[in-house]
This record gives structure tokens, C-alpha cells and sequence, in this order.
């Protein structure tokens, strides 16, 4: 009984990554390597203003200081950043203004990802920026939103179009001083997407970013900017794959959300980079800094993610909780399997009064995979009757796997409450023995396990993505999870 | 980065502590040929290379010890009594709390009498130097083997420590009297101590140990202590730590369990009072079957600052481990909690429970708490809980609708969160005499004694609420 189910543990965790293929599109790029011309040579390239060149130079001159942290639970070669191409673009001869302009192959790639542009323009009604390599390619719906006030485009067109509200913004949340890699994307950043909502409108369609790494040898440092003004509600979504390759590929990337009072936003990532071979080999670096920050009162901010690709995933989405009544949650489902690792996790800071968070996640590790959560539930002096409840959860499927869990709390006044519960187990005879007993076979007894044990968070995604990521799921436990 | 390394690097105290220790070297390491000299030796090369701790690293960066660490202190490389009236000084009783009792004045074994003691049973207890002297192979084989490599302060410790309490239970004996250790400190200047114990239990012995902490002066002093225990097959040991320091001690206690197979742990600690604590509890489960429980409570206020650091090691199957601190952190008092539970590869059939529960009682006081779990095993149970809060209210609200004034009520529901652990103790009369402690601790009447608190033989008043708790 025990060897069966192991050699199922083992059939539905040993599935193939399906995005692992390779478009061949016209690519331009620059030569690899990191120093202070590679940086003006991209801000030329972007034909960027003054002000982001010397922001850039500045956050590079304070990169050199750095060092690359350590404290993480994780375990890899380290990064020769001169070997990679910092700026890699699909060539491109005019902006597009409708998707039969867009190069076929490309359009191939995202119907091939099962993100049809067209389709989903046409059927789900959600607006796309799709990403591949360092600049944006397309985004769909943009006159749709500019009906109601909403700038939803590319970083580098914000650039262009909008200098005004990326000076305001940029950086003002997570700056270039915040870390290792926040510091190297400020300096290399080549595109992301920009999102503002206009005060009192609440955005008809949900909002998405596609990112996909596609030549190879290149990094790709994008960042994110989303601005909620007051009494706004926008629900975003984030996915990302790559192509299969022996050598790793890091991504770096940073994601800055302002949310003002009463306005509300909801951050969704399916994150699925290409998590390397069964022997640990190849696969993305996923190095990402996500924040966001509840500067006005009752304010609300929801990260919920699903984390299922990646070799080494070092991401901590935080929420700073300023305003008064402030809401910070954070939803997380991570499965690592073969060879992959991941440490991740949140911070939640509490500064404003009655500000109140919540944390959910789950771990699910497999194979030769170490997963662990690391968060921070920080509660300054002023944050009176803030609240705080956590709960992490992880599940062994495998016995040379490992799960951790390294939470910090700090309460630093009277009336607050922090709350943070965890458990760590496999999968329990009695739960497969009673599925069994009721003639469910063990591999979907193991996939309705699972499934179950991940419903908490997939509920939080929004429906076209709660989809993918049951899929997602699938693909990387087994074939019959649903 | 290399500035603050530079820093710590330069901290004067470091420079001269090992300047002292190659003045001194002939006094601490003894015979140059010896085990021990070998080890301590080693430990001083170390200490050397790696210094004080780095106070941005994740393990110091809650507990700041540049102020302890920037004073000068003097440290004491020959035993005298001098100034001190020994036989007042260690006049220790408790009502109906028969103990065996050994002291440490300053970090040195005190006994006018004999050094070490050889009971009918074959129980050992005495002082560590003597015993290096008297019985060199149970020191050999158990000296430093608990301990955790490159931990700066044990390191020190090893190289600079001279004395301490040696406890040998031999196979098969149970010691009924419970081993009392009373560590006094007074000195009329500042003094840096270092004492080291070893305590070994035999296979299916038992002991109970109770280990007090006081300062007797208000003089600055800086305590440096490591205990190694070793518990053989199927060994039972019960321990106790009463931990009350004036405002101006910090006190660094490393206690090292090395566990065997089917052994048996139960380690308490009560925190009443102290400048700066720090406990390191390192327990290692290094046979199957074994049992830990590490329960404490840290009752703290005014600038008081606590630091509990707890290190389960699940080397082997069929383990189990339970922690339950608890703590009141009142005025500008701070707390520290870190548990680590590590369940390697092999150890199978784990269970590892993690519990940290805190009331702050006001804005100024702060906690810090990490609970972590680090597993590479499939089939275990672990789990970890952390709270921060206040006292209920609707719990307050119950017992002032029946007529309970606030304070009576918030001393009573106080009272019953701290009772949680100290309802493990296992032995009656200490049982009530720590009960006793923590309702005077808890009206804020028992700052540290002029004496020992153990040695309030009769206290002045019986300690009780205004009210009858029984009618409740």
C-alpha cells in the first residue's frame, strides 16, 4: 500500500512542463554584460527622459554597494550578471493599433500559452498587456479603458505619455535602496506595465500582464506600477512562463502598487517560469520585490498567488498598512516538486490604526524540493487595535522533501492582536483510506486531497485565472487534480 | 557592511579579554598536556577568530548588547570570600523543600567544607575543577561534547571558565533529594563571570535539578554561563530554572541537552526580573523514543529585556518535543522568542508542538517572535502557534460584573495565564513557593531581594488576593 502510493506520489508529481517551447521571432538585443553604458544604452533605446537615466545611474552607483543576500533558505550558483543581456526585444517596425498587425508567431505563442489575445478580447472581456522579453508587445482594450479615465499601457509608453505620474510614483515604494535586486531592476529596467485609476471608478474589466522570457541568455527586469486613486477598484492579474533551457535565466522584477483612501485593488499572479529539468537543471531565478503600499484610509489591498514554476522563487509580497482601517491580505498556494526552491512568503506592517491583515498559505512540496514561507507581521507603536491573523500550512508528499516555516512577529503596542498558527504533515493514511473505501482510487484521492487542501486560495482568484491555475495545479502534480 | 564589522571587531572588551586570557593562560587552562586545556585552548582560538556576535545577525539583532558589552569588567581568576559572610549569604530554605544544595559565589564553587561530595549511591556532586582533578575520565568523555561549535558566548565561555557544578548520577540510581544550585553574584565592582556545568545522568537514573540565578547587590555584572547535561538511555531529568536579577545584571545562560535514546526531558523556566536575559535552550534528540518538554514563563517590566532562544533538534525518530513559553511584558520591558525545531531527514514519526503566547500590557513594551519549523521529514506532526495580545476582555468584563475591582481582576487573570506553566512543576513545595513568587511578581512586590529569593525562609505575609479565589 505504502510503495503504491508512493510510485503515484511519484507518476503525478514526475509531469512535463508544457511551456517549455521556444518561438523564433526576430529579436533584438544588446550585448551582454552590466556596466553604466549598458544602462544609457537602454534609457537611449527607450528614448527615456533625463530624470530616469540619472535614476538609474543612481540606483546603479548604490547597486555596486551591495551585496547579494544570503539569509534566504535557498541553495544555488551564483549569478554572473555580466553574462546577461539586459535588453532583448521582439524587432518591431510601428506601434500596433489593431492584433492583425501583431507578428503571427507571436500571436501563435500566446494562443499556444492558452492566452489568446484575440480570443480573450473577444469572450472574457480582460485587458492584456503582454510582455515578452524586455518590452511590452501589445495591449488590448486600451480605448475600452480610456473611456473611463483608466491608463492602462506599458511602462515605456507611461514614460512617453504620462513623465508626470512616473516621476510621482516610481520608486516610491519600494526605492532603489530597498535591496539587491530592487536595485539592479531600477538600474536595468527595461519595460512592465502602468496602471492609474482615476478616483471613484471601478474598473469594468479585470486587468492583466502577461510575461513571457523567450530569448535566450537574457534577464528580464520589469517593473510594475499601479495607482489607485480614491474610492477606485481595479483587479489585476499577472502570469508568466518561459521557454526550456539548460542555463538559468533570472528574473528580477518589481511590482509597486499606491492604493488611496477607500480605494481597493487585487493582485493576482499565476507564476509558472519554466522550473528547470527533473534533475534541477536550467529553470528561471525569480527574484522579485512586490509591494504595496495603503497610503489612504480604508484603503484595501489583496495579494494571491500561485506559485508553481521557477528553479529558486525569493519573492515576499508586503503590504504597508499606513491608512487608518487599511486592509492587507495575502493568499498563497506554492508547490515546488524535482529539484525546485522556493522561499516565500509576506510582510505586513502595520502603522496606521485599526489596520487589519490576514495571511493564508499553503506549501506543497514534492520530490527533492525545499519550500519554505518566511514572513514578517510587524506592528508599530501607533497601529492601535490593528489585528493580524496568520495561518501557514504545509504538506509533504515525498520523504526528501522539506518544508519550513520561519514567521517574525513584532508587536510593539497594547491593544493589537497578532494571531499566527502552523502545521506541517503528509498526506494521512486515514484520508486516503476513507477515499479508497468509497472507491475513489488513490491518485485521485491524492488530487482531491491536494486540490482541497488548495481551495482556500484558489477561491480568492479571480474566475478566468482560478482556471489556469487549477490547470497549473494538474501540471505540476499529476494529470487528474480537479 | 565592513564598517560595522570593523566595529565589532575593535570592541575594546574583546581586545582585552584575550589579552587577560594569554596573561592568564597558566591559571585557565591548568596542565598544558590535558583534554580539557586542549578544548579550552581551542575554544580561545576560536573566540579570537570569530569575536562577539554580529548584532545585525538574525540571531542578536532583538538583543542589543553593545551597552553590556561596551563596560568594563573585572573577572575574578582565584576564589576568595572575601567581603562576603558565606554562611549568611547561602542560608537557603524552603518551607518543606528538602534539597541538596550547591552554590556558586561569583562563578566558584563555595563549601567550607568539602569541594566534592561522593553520596552512599555513588552520586557525585561538586565543583567541576575538583572533579577535573578527581575523576579526569567522566570529564573527558562528556566535556564540551554537548556543546554548539562557533557559538561566540559558549566559546568564551569554554576558554575563560574555571569552575562550576559537576553532577554525576550513575546507572540505574534515582536521587530522591532533589540538587539545588544556588549562583550568587556579588562583587563590589563590575565582574564578568563565566562557570560551566556539567550534569550527567546515567542510563535509567533520575534527577531533579533546580538551577537559581540572583544577584544580591545592585552591581553591574555580566553572567557568561553554559551547562552541558547529558541524559543516557532511558534518563529522566527535571529541571528548573528561577532566574531573579537586579536591573543592571545581563545574564547569557546556555543550556545544552544531549538526549539518548527513551530519555526523558523537562526543563521550566521562571524569568522574574533581570537588566538583560538570554537563555539559549539547545536540545538535541539524538536517540529514538526521546521526550522533551521546554516550558517557561517570563513575567518582565521597566527596562527589562528577555531573550529565550530555543533549539530542538529531531536527529531521530520517534521523537517528541513540546515548548510552551508565556510571557507579560509590562512598562518598557522587551521579549524575544525564537523556537527552532529541526526534524532531519531520517526522524520519522516526529512530533514537534511549538507554542508562544504574549500580553503586552502597554504601548511600550515589545515582542518579537519567530516560531520556526525546518522539516525534511514526510511523517510528522509539527505545528506552531504564536500569539500577542491582551488580557480577554469579556473575560475582564465577567469578573467585574460579579463585583472584582479591575485590578483584582487583572492581577487574577494574569495570574491564571502564568499558572498555565507553573502548574508543570512537579514538585509540590516549589510548586508553591513559585506560585508564591509570581503573586508577589505580579503586584509588583517582589523586585529582587536584598537576599536570594529562595531565602525568604517565612515570607512576611502569605501572598493572596483580596478575594477568595476558591469561591470564584
Amino acid at each position: 500500500m505504502a510503495k503504491d502510493k508512493d510510485k503515484i506520489i511519484d507518476k503525478v508529481t514526475g509531469d512535463d512542463y508544457k511551456y517549455g517551447f521556444y518561438t523564433d521571432i526576430e529579436t533584438e538585443t544588446i550585448p551582454p554584460g552590466l556596466n553604466e553604458d549598458i544602462i544609457r544604452l537602454i534609457s537611449k533605446k527607450k528614448n527615456e527622459p533625463e530624470f530616469l537615466l540619472e535614476f538609474r545611474l543612481k540606483a546603479y552607483r548604490h547597486f555596486l554597494k551591495l551585496q547579494e543576500p544570503k539569509w534566504a533558505h535557498l541553495k544555488y550558483p551564483p549569478v554572473n550578471l555580466q553574462d546577461i543581456i539586459y535588453y532583448a526585444a521582439p524587432k518591431k517596425q510601428k506601434e500596433f493599433d489593431s492584433l492583425d498587425e501583431v507578428d503571427p508567431e507571436l500571436l501563435d505563442t500566446f494562443n499556444k500559452l492558452g492566452i489568446s489575445l484575440e480570443e480573450q478580447k473577444q469572450l472574457s472581456g480582460v485587458a492584456v498587456d503582454a510582455i515578452v522579453d524586455s518590452v511590452s508587445v501589445k495591449t488590448t482594450f486600451q480605448d475600452t479603458l480610456s473611456k473611463h479615465g483608466i491608463i492602462f499601457c506599458s511602462f515605456s509608453e507611461a514614460v512617453q505619455n504620462h513623465p508626470d505620474l512616473i516621476k510621482k510614483y516610481m520608486a516610491k515604494v519600494v526605492p532603489y535602496t530597498d535591496n539587491y535586486y530592487a536595485a539592479l531592476n531600477s538600474a536595468v529596467f527595461t519595460d512592465g506595465s502602468f496602471c492609474y485609476i482615476p478616483k471613484g471608478v471601478r474598473c469594468p474589466i479585470e486587468l492583466s500582464t502577461y510575461f513571457r522570457i523567450n530569448a535566450a541568455k537574457t534577464g528580464q527586469f520589469e517593473r510594475t506600477l499601479i495607482i489607485a486613486d480614491e474610492g477606485s477598484y481595479v483587479s489585476y492579474l499577472e502570469g508568466c512562463t518561459a521557454p526550456q533551457r539548460d542555463e538559468n535565466q533570472l528574473h528580477a522584477a518589481i511590482v509597486e502598487i499606491i492604493v488611496m483612501n477607500d480605494a481597493e485593488v487585487k493582485y493576482s499572479t499565476v507564476q509558472n517560469w519554466y522550473p528547470g529539468n527533473k534533475k534541477g537543471k536550467g529553470g528561471i531565478y525569480n527574484f522579485v520585490t512586490k509591494r504595496a503600499l495603503c497610503k489612504g484610509k480604508n484603503s484595501k489591498v489583496s495579494w494571491t498567488q500561485v506559485e508553481t514554476g521557477s528553479a529558486v522563487t525569493w519573492k515576499y509580497p508586503a503590504c504597508v498598512l499606513k491608512g487608518d482601517n487599511s486592509v492587507g491580505e495575502f493568499y498563497s498556494v506554492a508547490v515546488t516538486n524535482n529539484y525546485q526552491q522556493a522561499d516565500t512568503g509576506t510582510k505586513m506592517i502595520h502603522i496606521g490604526k485599526n489596520t487589519k491583515s490576514t495571511i493564508i498559505s499553503k506549501g506543497i512540496s514534492a520530490g527533492k524540493s525545499n519550500n519554505s514561507y518566511r514572513g514578517l507581521v510587524k506592528v508599530a507603536k501607533k497601529a492601535e487595535n490593528s489585528r493580524n491573523y496568520s495561518q501557514c500550512d504545509s504538506l509533504l508528499l515525498g520523504d526528501k522533501c522539506g518544508a519550513h516555516t520561519f514567521p517574525h512577529i513584532n508587536t510593539n503596542n497594547k491593544s493589537s492582536i497578532v494571531e499566527h498558527e502552523a502545521t506541517t504533515s503528509k498526506i494521512s493514511e486515514e484520508q486516503l483510506f476513507y477515499c479508497n473505501q468509497r472507491g475513489i482510487s488513490t491518485e485521485s484521492a491524492i488530487g482531491l486531497i491536494v486540490n482541497g487542501y488548495a481551495k482556500e486560495v484558489l477561491n480568492k482568484l479571480p474566475m478566468e485565472f482560478a482556471v489556469e491555475a487549477q490547470k497549473l495545479l494538474q501540471i505540476t502534480l499529476e494529470g487528474s487534480v480537479g | 557592511m565592513t564598517n560595522s564589522k570593523d566595529e565589532i571587531k575593535n570592541i575594546p572588551l574583546k581586545e582585552k579579554l584575550i589579552l587577560t586570557f594569554e596573561e592568564n593562560s597558566e591559571k585557565l587552562l591548568g596542565k598544558k598536556t590535558s583534554h580539557i586545556s586542549k578544548i579550552k585552548q581551542k575554544a580561545f582560538e576560536n573566540f579570537k577568530k570569530i569575536g562577539f556576535p554580529d548584532p545585525k545577525s538574525q540571531a542578536w539583532k532583538n538583543t542589543d548588547l553593545s551597552e553590556v558589552l561596551s563596560k568594563d569588567y573585572e573577572q575574578l581568576f582565584n576564589f576568595s570570600t572575601e567581603g562576603t559572610n558565606v554562611e549568611e549569604l547561602f542560608q537557603c530554605d524552603i518551607h518543606n523543600f528538602d534539597t541538596h544544595i550547591v552554590s556558586l559565589l561569583n562563578g566558584w564553587y563555595v563549601n567550607p567544607s568539602e569541594q566534592i561530595t561522593k553520596m552512599p549511591d555513588g552520586t557525585i556532586v561538586g565543583s567541576l575543577a575538583k572533579a577535573t582533578e578527581e575523576y579526569p575520565e567522566l570529564i573527558e568523555k562528556y566535556f564540551g561534547k554537548a556543546q554548539n561549535k562557533n557559538n561566540n558566548f559558549t566559546e568564551l565561555n569554554t576558554a575563560f571558565s574555571q569552575d562550576g557544578i559537576f553532577i554525576f548520577v550513575p546507572d540505574g540510581v534515582e536521587v530522591l533529594k532533589p540538587i539545588q544550585m544556588v549562583s550568587i553574584i556579588n562583587h563590589e565592582k563590575n565582574l564578568l563571570v563565566n562557570h560551566r556545568n556539567l550534569i550527567i545522568l546515567g542510563k535509567n537514573s533520575k534527577l531533579t535539578f533546580v538551577q537559581c540565578d540572583d544577584a544580591i547587590n545592585h552591581q553591574t555584572s555580566f553572567t557568561n554561563t553554559v551547562t552541558e547535561f547529558f541524559l543516557e538511555e532511558n534518563s529522566n531529568l527535571d529541571h528548573y530554572k528561577l532566574q531573579n536579577l537586579n536591573n543592571n545584571s545581563s545574564l547569557l545562560n546556555s543550556t545544552y541537552f544531549k538526549q539518548e535514546k527513551d530519555s526523558n526531558l523537562s526543563t521550566n523556566s521562571i524569568i522574574l526580573n533581570g537588566g538583560i536575559i538570554r537563555n539559549n535552550y539547545h536540545v538535541n534528540l539524538d536517540g529514538e523514543g526521546c521526550n522533551s518538554e521546554i516550558y517557561g514563563v517570563y513575567l518582565m517590566d521597566r527596562k527589562q529585556h528577555v531573550d529565550n532562544q530555543v533549539y530542538v533538534d529531531h536527529a531521530k525518530p520517534n521523537c517528541t518535543s513540546s515548548q510552551l513559553f508565556k510571557g507579560i511584558l509590562d512598562e518598557q520591558a522587551s521579549g524575544v522568542f525564537n523556537g527552532h525545531v529541526l526534524v532531519r531527514r531520517d526522524a520519522q514519526k516526529t512530533s514537534a508542538f511549538q507554542t508562544n503566547r504574549n500580553i503586552l500590557l502597554t504601548n511600550e513594551a515589545s515582542i518579537d517572535t519567530q516560531p520556526f519549523l525546518e522539516i525534511y521529514a514526510d511523517d510528522v506532526k509539527c505545528s506552531h502557534g504564536a500569539t500577542v495580545g491582551q488580557l480577554d476582555e469579556e473575560a475582564m468584563f465577567y469578573l467585574r460584573s460579579r463585583g472584582i475591582g479591575e485590578k483584582n481582576a487583572r492581577m487574577l487573570l494574569m495570574y491564571a495565564y502564568a499558572a498555565e506553566i507553573i502548574e508543570k512543576i512537579s514538585i509540590e513545595a516549589l510548586q508553591l513557593r513559585i506560585d508564591d513568587m509570581v503573586k508577589k511578581r505580579l503586584r509588583g512586590e517582589l523586585s529582587v531581594c536584598d537576599k536570594c529569593v529562595l531565602h525568604c525562609s517565612k515570607p512576611d505575609k502569605e501572598i493572596s488576593f483580596d478575594i477568595d479565589m476558591s469561591k470564584v
